[in-house]
Protein backbone atom coordinates (compact mmCIF):
# COMPACT_ATOMS: atom_id res chain seq x y z
CA UNK A 1 0.00 0.00 0.00
CA UNK A 2 1.61 3.27 -1.02
CA UNK A 3 2.06 5.54 2.43
CA UNK A 4 1.69 9.02 2.34
CA UNK A 5 1.11 9.09 -1.50
CA UNK A 6 -2.39 10.56 -1.59
CA UNK A 7 -2.24 13.08 1.78
CA UNK A 8 0.67 14.34 -0.05
CA UNK A 9 -1.13 15.14 -3.15
CA UNK A 10 -4.12 16.62 -1.56
CA UNK A 11 -1.86 18.81 0.49
CA UNK A 12 -0.11 20.05 -3.12
CA UNK A 13 -3.30 20.49 -5.00
CA UNK A 14 -4.32 22.29 -1.76
CA UNK A 15 -1.14 25.23 -1.83
CA UNK A 16 -3.19 27.79 -3.33
CA UNK A 17 0.06 30.20 -2.64
CA UNK A 18 1.80 29.09 -5.77
CA UNK A 19 1.48 28.04 -9.19
CA UNK A 20 1.60 24.70 -10.18
CA UNK A 21 4.22 24.76 -12.75
CA UNK A 22 4.33 20.75 -13.72
CA UNK A 23 1.35 17.81 -12.86
CA UNK A 24 1.71 14.31 -13.71
CA UNK A 25 -1.34 12.53 -13.16
CA UNK A 26 -1.44 8.28 -13.55
CA UNK A 27 1.68 8.34 -15.51
CA UNK A 28 2.08 5.00 -17.01
CA UNK A 29 5.25 3.28 -18.99
CA UNK A 30 6.42 0.06 -19.61
CA UNK A 31 9.21 -1.77 -21.87
CA UNK A 32 7.63 -5.13 -22.82
CA UNK A 33 6.48 -6.98 -19.37
CA UNK A 34 8.68 -4.45 -17.19
CA UNK A 35 6.24 -2.09 -16.35
CA UNK A 36 8.22 0.86 -14.88
CA UNK A 37 5.62 3.55 -14.21
CA UNK A 38 2.01 2.40 -12.49
CA UNK A 39 0.31 5.07 -12.30
CA UNK A 40 2.94 7.73 -11.02
CA UNK A 41 1.16 11.72 -9.74
CA UNK A 42 3.25 14.62 -8.95
CA UNK A 43 2.59 18.31 -8.84
CA UNK A 44 5.49 20.72 -8.85
CA UNK A 45 4.66 24.45 -7.72
CA UNK A 46 6.75 27.57 -8.82
CA UNK A 47 10.13 28.23 -6.63
CA UNK A 48 10.04 24.73 -5.15
CA UNK A 49 12.57 22.04 -5.03
CA UNK A 50 11.17 18.61 -5.23
CA UNK A 51 13.03 15.68 -5.11
CA UNK A 52 12.39 12.63 -6.40
CA UNK A 53 13.61 9.20 -4.72
CA UNK A 54 13.98 5.78 -6.00
CA UNK A 55 16.24 2.88 -6.18
CA UNK A 56 18.62 2.46 -9.19
CA UNK A 57 15.59 0.88 -12.09
CA UNK A 58 12.68 2.46 -10.70
CA UNK A 59 11.71 4.75 -13.41
CA UNK A 60 12.69 8.27 -12.31
CA UNK A 61 14.82 8.91 -15.23
CA UNK A 62 12.16 7.41 -17.41
CA UNK A 63 9.34 9.74 -16.10
CA UNK A 64 11.58 12.89 -16.06
CA UNK A 65 12.42 12.28 -20.27
CA UNK A 66 8.31 11.86 -20.33
CA UNK A 67 8.21 15.28 -18.66
CA UNK A 68 10.36 16.91 -21.58
CA UNK A 69 8.92 14.76 -24.22
CA UNK A 70 12.17 12.06 -24.77
CA UNK A 71 9.81 9.15 -24.02
CA UNK A 72 6.41 8.74 -24.83
CA UNK A 73 4.44 7.24 -21.72
CA UNK A 74 2.46 4.82 -22.18
CA UNK A 75 -0.68 6.64 -20.62
CA UNK A 76 -1.37 9.48 -18.07
CA UNK A 77 -1.42 12.92 -18.36
CA UNK A 78 1.50 15.62 -18.15
CA UNK A 79 1.17 19.13 -17.86
CA UNK A 80 4.20 21.93 -17.99
CA UNK A 81 3.65 25.44 -17.46
CA UNK A 82 0.22 24.84 -18.23
CA UNK A 83 0.68 23.00 -21.63
CA UNK A 84 -0.05 19.29 -21.99
CA UNK A 85 2.69 17.53 -23.44
CA UNK A 86 0.86 15.19 -25.66
CA UNK A 87 -1.24 17.50 -27.02
CA UNK A 88 2.07 19.48 -28.78
CA UNK A 89 3.88 19.68 -32.02
CA UNK A 90 7.58 20.06 -32.51
CA UNK A 91 7.68 23.51 -32.91
CA UNK A 92 5.45 24.26 -29.60
CA UNK A 93 6.96 21.62 -27.65
CA UNK A 94 10.64 23.48 -28.71
CA UNK A 95 9.33 26.59 -27.52
CA UNK A 96 8.44 25.10 -24.61
CA UNK A 97 11.47 23.54 -24.04
CA UNK A 98 13.33 26.71 -23.79
CA UNK A 99 11.69 26.92 -20.20
CA UNK A 100 12.75 24.05 -19.30
CA UNK A 101 16.46 23.61 -18.87
CA UNK A 102 17.82 19.50 -18.44
CA UNK A 103 21.23 18.42 -16.26
CA UNK A 104 21.72 15.25 -17.17
CA UNK A 105 23.33 12.41 -15.25
CA UNK A 106 26.46 12.21 -17.58
CA UNK A 107 26.67 15.98 -18.20
CA UNK A 108 25.70 15.25 -21.87
CA UNK A 109 28.55 18.18 -23.22
CA UNK A 110 28.93 17.69 -27.01
CA UNK A 111 32.78 16.25 -27.14
CA UNK A 112 33.22 17.79 -30.39
CA UNK A 113 33.04 21.09 -29.33
CA UNK A 114 34.46 23.54 -26.46
CA UNK A 115 33.38 24.98 -23.25
CA UNK A 116 32.93 27.86 -24.73
CA UNK A 117 30.89 26.25 -28.17
CA UNK A 118 29.08 23.81 -25.51
CA UNK A 119 27.55 27.17 -23.95
CA UNK A 120 27.10 28.99 -27.60
CA UNK A 121 25.44 26.08 -29.00
CA UNK A 122 21.65 26.71 -27.22
CA UNK A 123 22.28 30.53 -27.48
CA UNK A 124 23.08 31.01 -31.41
CA UNK A 125 20.08 28.70 -32.00
CA UNK A 126 17.72 30.64 -29.75
CA UNK A 127 18.74 34.03 -30.37
CA UNK A 128 15.75 35.47 -31.92
CA UNK A 129 13.45 33.81 -29.65
CA UNK A 130 15.17 34.67 -26.57
CA UNK A 131 15.71 38.55 -28.05
CA UNK A 132 19.25 38.63 -27.86
CA UNK A 133 20.25 41.11 -30.34
CA UNK A 134 23.49 41.51 -30.02
CA UNK A 135 26.51 39.36 -29.93
CA UNK A 136 25.96 36.52 -27.63
CA UNK A 137 29.74 36.13 -27.08
CA UNK A 138 29.71 38.11 -23.31
CA UNK A 139 26.94 35.73 -21.72
CA UNK A 140 29.90 32.76 -22.37
CA UNK A 141 31.98 34.05 -19.62
CA UNK A 142 29.31 34.98 -17.40
CA UNK A 143 27.43 32.06 -17.47
CA UNK A 144 31.17 30.03 -16.96
CA UNK A 145 31.94 32.61 -14.42
CA UNK A 146 28.38 31.66 -12.56
CA UNK A 147 29.88 28.22 -12.00
CA UNK A 148 33.31 29.05 -11.10
CA UNK A 149 34.78 28.11 -14.09
CA UNK A 150 35.74 31.24 -15.88
CA UNK A 151 38.82 29.83 -17.22
CA UNK A 152 37.84 26.61 -18.82
CA UNK A 153 36.43 28.22 -21.90
CA UNK A 154 38.82 27.15 -24.81
CA UNK A 155 39.13 23.72 -23.03
CA UNK A 156 37.84 20.92 -24.94
CA UNK A 157 35.26 18.62 -22.36
CA UNK A 158 37.79 15.36 -22.46
CA UNK A 159 40.20 18.02 -20.56
CA UNK A 160 37.80 18.77 -17.96
CA UNK A 161 36.83 16.25 -14.71
CA UNK A 162 33.18 14.84 -13.79
CA UNK A 163 32.96 17.90 -11.21
CA UNK A 164 33.80 20.32 -13.62
CA UNK A 165 31.92 18.86 -16.85
CA UNK A 166 28.47 18.66 -14.44
CA UNK A 167 29.62 22.86 -13.69
CA UNK A 168 30.04 23.05 -17.41
CA UNK A 169 26.60 21.43 -17.97
CA UNK A 170 24.96 23.36 -15.39
CA UNK A 171 26.05 26.58 -17.23
CA UNK A 172 24.76 25.32 -20.37
CA UNK A 173 21.54 24.89 -18.58
CA UNK A 174 21.03 28.10 -16.97
CA UNK A 175 22.15 30.14 -20.36
CA UNK A 176 19.14 29.78 -21.82
CA UNK A 177 17.52 31.29 -18.47
CA UNK A 178 14.87 28.53 -17.98
CA UNK A 179 11.92 28.35 -15.63
CA UNK A 180 12.57 24.66 -14.34
CA UNK A 181 15.42 22.76 -14.18
CA UNK A 182 15.07 19.24 -14.08
CA UNK A 183 18.60 17.55 -12.30
CA UNK A 184 18.64 13.39 -13.34
CA UNK A 185 21.54 12.13 -10.51
CA UNK A 186 23.12 15.43 -10.46
CA UNK A 187 25.66 13.78 -7.87
CA UNK A 188 25.95 10.70 -8.69
CA UNK A 189 29.80 9.67 -10.10
CA UNK A 190 30.94 12.02 -7.79
CA UNK A 191 32.91 12.12 -4.60
CA UNK A 192 31.63 13.59 -1.38
CA UNK A 193 33.49 17.06 -1.54
CA UNK A 194 32.75 17.88 -5.62
CA UNK A 195 29.05 16.15 -4.76
CA UNK A 196 28.56 19.00 -1.98
CA UNK A 197 29.54 21.61 -4.23
CA UNK A 198 27.04 20.71 -6.97
CA UNK A 199 24.78 20.84 -4.64
CA UNK A 200 25.58 24.33 -2.90
CA UNK A 201 25.79 25.90 -6.87
CA UNK A 202 22.25 24.28 -7.76
CA UNK A 203 20.82 25.94 -3.83
CA UNK A 204 22.42 29.50 -4.72
CA UNK A 205 21.08 29.27 -8.38
CA UNK A 206 17.89 28.63 -7.01
CA UNK A 207 17.65 31.55 -4.62
CA UNK A 208 19.36 33.57 -7.59
CA UNK A 209 17.07 33.07 -10.64
CA UNK A 210 14.26 31.93 -8.54
CA UNK A 211 13.80 28.72 -10.80
CA UNK A 212 11.05 25.28 -9.93
CA UNK A 213 13.97 22.70 -9.52
CA UNK A 214 12.68 18.74 -9.66
CA UNK A 215 15.64 17.04 -8.26
CA UNK A 216 15.84 12.99 -9.07
CA UNK A 217 18.75 11.11 -7.36
CA UNK A 218 19.00 8.61 -4.80
CA UNK A 219 21.94 10.74 -2.44
CA UNK A 220 20.41 11.26 0.96
CA UNK A 221 22.70 13.86 1.61
CA UNK A 222 21.67 15.60 -1.40
CA UNK A 223 17.99 15.31 -0.59
CA UNK A 224 18.77 16.30 2.94
CA UNK A 225 20.04 19.38 1.91
CA UNK A 226 17.87 20.40 -1.37
CA UNK A 227 14.88 19.49 -0.75
CA UNK A 228 11.96 21.07 0.52
CA UNK A 229 9.69 18.08 -0.57
CA UNK A 230 10.31 14.58 -1.18
CA UNK A 231 8.06 12.25 -3.42
CA UNK A 232 9.74 8.53 -2.74
CA UNK A 233 9.08 6.41 -6.31
CA UNK A 234 8.85 2.38 -5.32
CA UNK A 235 7.11 -0.38 -8.01
CA UNK A 236 6.63 2.69 -10.61
CA UNK A 237 3.98 4.63 -8.19
CA UNK A 238 4.79 7.45 -5.31
CA UNK A 239 4.97 5.46 -2.19
CA UNK A 240 5.58 8.23 0.34
CA UNK A 241 5.52 12.30 0.22
CA UNK A 242 7.00 14.40 2.70
CA UNK A 243 9.54 16.72 4.14
CA UNK A 244 12.89 15.45 4.77
CA UNK A 245 12.27 15.19 8.55
CA UNK A 246 8.79 13.32 8.04
CA UNK A 247 9.83 10.09 5.74
CA UNK A 248 13.27 10.21 7.49
CA UNK A 249 11.44 9.07 10.71
CA UNK A 250 8.91 7.09 9.05
CA UNK A 251 8.57 3.66 10.44
CA UNK A 252 7.56 1.86 6.99
CA UNK A 253 10.15 -0.24 6.09
CA UNK A 254 10.33 0.52 2.65
CA UNK A 255 10.93 4.15 3.04
CA UNK A 256 13.34 3.39 6.36
CA UNK A 257 15.37 1.70 3.54
CA UNK A 258 16.12 4.61 2.17
CA UNK A 259 17.34 6.54 5.01
CA UNK A 260 19.28 3.79 6.65
CA UNK A 261 23.19 4.45 6.64
CA UNK B 1 16.13 -18.19 -38.91
CA UNK B 2 12.60 -16.96 -38.91
CA UNK B 3 13.93 -14.09 -36.14
CA UNK B 4 16.83 -13.01 -38.51
CA UNK B 5 14.74 -12.75 -41.81
CA UNK B 6 12.01 -11.11 -39.80
CA UNK B 7 14.68 -8.59 -38.49
CA UNK B 8 15.50 -7.84 -41.81
CA UNK B 9 12.61 -6.78 -43.12
CA UNK B 10 12.47 -4.81 -39.93
CA UNK B 11 15.59 -2.85 -40.60
CA UNK B 12 14.42 -2.86 -44.38
CA UNK B 13 11.49 -0.90 -43.18
CA UNK B 14 12.92 1.25 -40.46
CA UNK B 15 15.89 2.22 -43.38
CA UNK B 16 12.91 3.30 -45.63
CA UNK B 17 11.29 5.93 -42.78
CA UNK B 18 14.65 7.56 -41.83
CA UNK B 19 14.94 8.22 -45.48
CA UNK B 20 11.64 9.68 -45.72
CA UNK B 21 12.14 11.29 -42.92
CA UNK B 22 15.62 12.64 -44.47
CA UNK B 23 14.00 14.01 -47.64
CA UNK B 24 11.63 15.42 -45.35
CA UNK B 25 13.72 17.22 -43.15
CA UNK B 26 16.09 18.16 -45.90
CA UNK B 27 13.42 20.31 -46.79
CA UNK B 28 12.35 22.09 -43.21
CA UNK B 29 13.68 25.66 -42.33
CA UNK B 30 16.32 26.41 -41.10
CA UNK B 31 19.41 24.60 -43.11
CA UNK B 32 22.12 24.25 -41.08
CA UNK B 33 24.88 25.31 -44.00
CA UNK B 34 27.83 25.69 -41.82
CA UNK B 35 27.49 21.92 -40.13
CA UNK B 36 26.82 20.74 -44.18
CA UNK B 37 30.29 22.49 -44.63
CA UNK B 38 32.21 21.43 -42.10
CA UNK B 39 31.15 18.12 -42.83
CA UNK B 40 31.77 18.11 -46.08
CA UNK B 41 35.06 19.39 -45.30
CA UNK B 42 35.78 16.57 -42.45
CA UNK B 43 34.67 13.47 -45.18
CA UNK B 44 36.57 14.81 -48.06
CA UNK B 45 39.61 15.66 -46.41
CA UNK B 46 39.44 12.56 -44.54
CA UNK B 47 39.20 9.98 -46.94
CA UNK B 48 41.29 12.00 -49.10
CA UNK B 49 44.90 10.08 -48.71
CA UNK B 50 43.12 6.64 -48.51
CA UNK B 51 40.68 7.21 -51.36
CA UNK B 52 44.63 8.68 -53.60
CA UNK B 53 46.67 5.47 -51.81
CA UNK B 54 44.20 3.20 -53.05
CA UNK B 55 43.53 4.04 -56.56
CA UNK B 56 46.77 4.56 -57.33
CA UNK B 57 47.52 0.89 -56.07
CA UNK B 58 44.45 -0.05 -58.53
CA UNK B 59 45.85 1.67 -61.75
CA UNK B 60 49.27 0.15 -61.14
CA UNK B 61 48.13 -3.38 -60.01
CA UNK B 62 45.27 -3.76 -62.80
CA UNK B 63 47.83 -2.84 -65.12
CA UNK B 64 50.25 -4.96 -64.76
CA UNK B 65 48.14 -7.61 -64.11
CA UNK B 66 46.39 -7.23 -67.76
CA UNK B 67 49.50 -6.65 -69.60
CA UNK B 68 50.91 -10.00 -70.14
CA UNK B 69 47.07 -11.23 -71.46
CA UNK B 70 47.26 -8.18 -73.37
CA UNK B 71 50.48 -8.86 -75.01
CA UNK B 72 49.78 -12.52 -75.69
CA UNK B 73 47.21 -11.06 -77.88
CA UNK B 74 48.44 -8.60 -79.12
CA UNK B 75 46.31 -6.14 -78.00
CA UNK B 76 48.32 -4.24 -76.07
CA UNK B 77 48.18 -0.83 -77.12
CA UNK B 78 44.63 -1.02 -76.70
CA UNK B 79 45.85 -0.99 -72.64
CA UNK B 80 44.55 2.45 -72.16
CA UNK B 81 40.88 1.99 -73.42
CA UNK B 82 40.68 -0.99 -71.60
CA UNK B 83 41.63 -0.03 -67.49
CA UNK B 84 40.27 3.66 -68.85
CA UNK B 85 36.86 2.57 -69.32
CA UNK B 86 37.24 -0.26 -66.63
CA UNK B 87 38.17 2.23 -63.94
CA UNK B 88 35.89 4.85 -64.91
CA UNK B 89 32.65 2.62 -65.38
CA UNK B 90 32.80 0.56 -62.46
CA UNK B 91 36.27 -0.15 -60.46
CA UNK B 92 37.04 3.60 -59.61
CA UNK B 93 33.72 4.40 -58.09
CA UNK B 94 33.49 0.70 -56.56
CA UNK B 95 37.06 0.90 -55.16
CA UNK B 96 36.16 4.69 -53.76
CA UNK B 97 32.46 4.25 -52.59
CA UNK B 98 34.10 0.71 -50.51
CA UNK B 99 36.89 2.29 -49.04
CA UNK B 100 34.67 5.56 -47.74
CA UNK B 101 32.06 2.99 -46.10
CA UNK B 102 34.95 1.91 -44.66
CA UNK B 103 35.88 4.90 -43.30
CA UNK B 104 32.93 7.53 -43.33
CA UNK B 105 30.23 5.21 -42.45
CA UNK B 106 31.94 3.62 -39.59
CA UNK B 107 33.18 6.96 -38.48
CA UNK B 108 29.41 8.62 -38.50
CA UNK B 109 28.06 4.96 -36.98
CA UNK B 110 30.53 5.16 -34.01
CA UNK B 111 29.84 9.44 -33.65
CA UNK B 112 26.44 9.11 -33.68
CA UNK B 113 26.46 5.94 -31.34
CA UNK B 114 28.72 7.32 -29.06
CA UNK B 115 26.17 10.72 -28.57
CA UNK B 116 23.24 8.67 -28.62
CA UNK B 117 24.67 6.65 -25.33
CA UNK B 118 26.16 9.51 -23.83
CA UNK B 119 22.75 11.39 -24.25
CA UNK B 120 24.42 14.11 -26.41
CA UNK B 121 21.50 13.78 -29.15
CA UNK B 122 18.67 13.91 -26.05
CA UNK B 123 20.97 17.23 -24.43
CA UNK B 124 20.32 18.88 -28.16
CA UNK B 125 16.73 17.85 -28.60
CA UNK B 126 15.69 19.10 -25.06
CA UNK B 127 17.21 22.49 -26.02
CA UNK B 128 15.10 23.17 -28.80
CA UNK B 129 17.33 21.96 -31.64
CA UNK B 130 16.25 19.05 -33.84
CA UNK B 131 19.02 16.77 -33.87
CA UNK B 132 17.96 14.89 -36.86
CA UNK B 133 17.84 18.03 -39.11
CA UNK B 134 21.61 19.22 -37.32
CA UNK B 135 23.23 15.51 -37.29
CA UNK B 136 21.76 12.97 -39.91
CA UNK B 137 20.30 15.70 -42.79
CA UNK B 138 23.91 17.62 -42.76
CA UNK B 139 25.87 14.08 -42.78
CA UNK B 140 24.05 12.60 -45.57
CA UNK B 141 24.08 15.45 -47.64
CA UNK B 142 27.72 16.22 -47.19
CA UNK B 143 28.45 12.05 -48.34
CA UNK B 144 25.95 12.66 -51.07
CA UNK B 145 28.45 15.76 -52.23
CA UNK B 146 31.58 14.26 -51.38
CA UNK B 147 31.83 10.89 -52.51
CA UNK B 148 31.45 11.95 -56.64
CA UNK B 149 34.28 14.66 -55.96
CA UNK B 150 36.45 11.63 -54.33
CA UNK B 151 35.30 9.00 -57.00
CA UNK B 152 36.07 11.49 -59.49
CA UNK B 153 39.81 12.62 -57.99
CA UNK B 154 40.30 8.73 -57.46
CA UNK B 155 39.90 7.85 -61.31
CA UNK B 156 42.39 10.72 -62.23
CA UNK B 157 44.91 9.44 -60.02
CA UNK B 158 44.28 5.82 -60.84
CA UNK B 159 44.78 6.18 -64.85
CA UNK B 160 47.99 8.23 -63.09
CA UNK B 161 48.88 4.68 -61.97
CA UNK B 162 47.94 2.71 -64.67
CA UNK B 163 49.72 5.75 -66.99
CA UNK B 164 53.22 5.10 -64.77
CA UNK B 165 53.14 1.36 -65.53
CA UNK B 166 52.88 2.02 -69.26
CA UNK B 167 55.44 4.57 -69.55
CA UNK B 168 58.00 2.73 -67.48
CA UNK B 169 57.53 -0.73 -69.16
CA UNK B 170 56.11 0.30 -72.75
CA UNK B 171 57.65 3.51 -73.19
CA UNK B 172 54.09 5.34 -73.86
CA UNK B 173 54.04 8.95 -72.81
CA UNK B 174 51.51 10.30 -70.32
CA UNK B 175 49.88 12.55 -73.53
CA UNK B 176 49.35 9.66 -75.44
CA UNK B 177 48.27 7.13 -72.59
CA UNK B 178 45.92 9.94 -71.61
CA UNK B 179 45.01 11.30 -75.04
CA UNK B 180 44.30 7.49 -75.87
CA UNK B 181 42.00 7.19 -73.01
CA UNK B 182 39.98 10.10 -73.77
CA UNK B 183 38.99 9.18 -77.07
CA UNK B 184 38.22 6.17 -75.41
CA UNK B 185 35.50 7.53 -73.27
CA UNK B 186 32.08 8.44 -74.20
CA UNK B 187 29.38 10.01 -72.43
CA UNK B 188 27.43 6.59 -71.78
CA UNK B 189 30.61 5.62 -69.82
CA UNK B 190 31.10 8.77 -67.62
CA UNK B 191 27.36 9.92 -66.62
CA UNK B 192 26.46 7.05 -65.42
CA UNK B 193 29.34 6.35 -63.23
CA UNK B 194 28.74 9.86 -62.06
CA UNK B 195 25.54 9.30 -61.04
CA UNK B 196 25.69 6.45 -59.50
CA UNK B 197 28.69 7.71 -57.12
CA UNK B 198 25.86 10.23 -56.25
CA UNK B 199 23.82 7.35 -54.98
CA UNK B 200 26.82 5.28 -53.27
CA UNK B 201 26.97 8.31 -51.05
CA UNK B 202 23.59 8.74 -50.40
CA UNK B 203 23.95 5.31 -48.99
CA UNK B 204 27.17 4.96 -47.35
CA UNK B 205 25.54 8.32 -45.28
CA UNK B 206 22.40 6.95 -44.60
CA UNK B 207 23.16 3.92 -43.15
CA UNK B 208 26.13 5.04 -41.12
CA UNK B 209 23.14 7.82 -39.61
CA UNK B 210 20.62 5.14 -39.05
CA UNK B 211 23.00 2.58 -37.32
CA UNK B 212 24.67 5.43 -35.22
CA UNK B 213 21.59 6.95 -34.55
CA UNK B 214 19.44 4.07 -33.20
CA UNK B 215 22.47 2.58 -31.47
CA UNK B 216 21.86 1.22 -27.94
CA UNK B 217 23.42 -1.24 -25.44
CA UNK B 218 25.63 1.42 -24.20
CA UNK B 219 29.30 1.40 -25.33
CA UNK B 220 28.92 -1.76 -26.41
CA UNK B 221 26.34 -0.45 -28.87
CA UNK B 222 28.46 1.98 -30.43
CA UNK B 223 30.94 -0.85 -31.64
CA UNK B 224 28.31 -2.58 -33.00
CA UNK B 225 26.67 0.28 -34.98
CA UNK B 226 30.19 0.83 -36.46
CA UNK B 227 30.86 -2.43 -37.63
CA UNK B 228 27.12 -2.80 -38.79
CA UNK B 229 27.55 -0.15 -40.66
CA UNK B 230 30.41 -0.86 -42.65
CA UNK B 231 28.79 -4.12 -43.33
CA UNK B 232 25.23 -3.13 -44.52
CA UNK B 233 26.78 -0.42 -46.60
CA UNK B 234 29.31 -2.22 -48.28
CA UNK B 235 26.22 -5.03 -49.05
CA UNK B 236 23.70 -2.12 -50.23
CA UNK B 237 26.26 -0.60 -52.28
CA UNK B 238 26.86 -3.94 -54.61
CA UNK B 239 22.44 -3.88 -54.80
CA UNK B 240 22.94 -0.02 -55.88
CA UNK B 241 25.62 -0.75 -58.49
CA UNK B 242 23.84 -3.54 -59.85
CA UNK B 243 20.79 -1.43 -60.50
CA UNK B 244 22.51 1.15 -61.50
CA UNK B 245 24.34 -0.70 -63.89
CA UNK B 246 20.98 -2.15 -64.80
CA UNK B 247 19.32 0.95 -65.46
CA UNK B 248 21.77 2.73 -67.52
CA UNK B 249 22.07 -0.26 -69.71
CA UNK B 250 18.55 0.24 -70.98
CA UNK B 251 19.72 3.98 -71.54
CA UNK B 252 23.46 3.51 -73.20
CA UNK B 253 23.74 0.36 -74.55
CA UNK B 254 26.57 -1.40 -73.81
Amino acid sequence: MPLLASKDLKQTKNDHSRKVVIHIRDLRKSFGSNHVLNGFNMVLHQGENLVVMGRSGSGKSVMIKCLVGLMTPDSGYIEVMGKEIATLNRLTLDELRLDIGFLFQGSALYDSMTVRENLEFPLRRHKKKLGVVQDTAPLVPEALENVGLGHTMDLMPSELSGGMKRRVALARTLILKPKIILYDEPTSGLDPITAKEIIELMRSIQKKYGTSSLIITHDVDCARVISERMILLVDGINYAGGTFSELSSSSDPKVEAFFKK
Amino acid sequence: MVNRIKQFFIQIGELSYFSSRFFKETFNLPFEFKELLRQCYQMGNRSLVLVVMTNFIIGLVLTLQSRPTMIQFGAVSMMPNMVGISIVREIGPVITALICAGRIASGIGAELGSMRVTEQIDAMEVSGTNPFKYLVVTRIWATTLMIPLLVIFGDLIALYGSALVENLKGQVSFQLYFNTVFDALSFGDLVPATVKSFFFGFVIGLVGCYKGYYSKKGTAGVGIAANSAVVMASLLLFVVDFIAVFVSDIFYEI
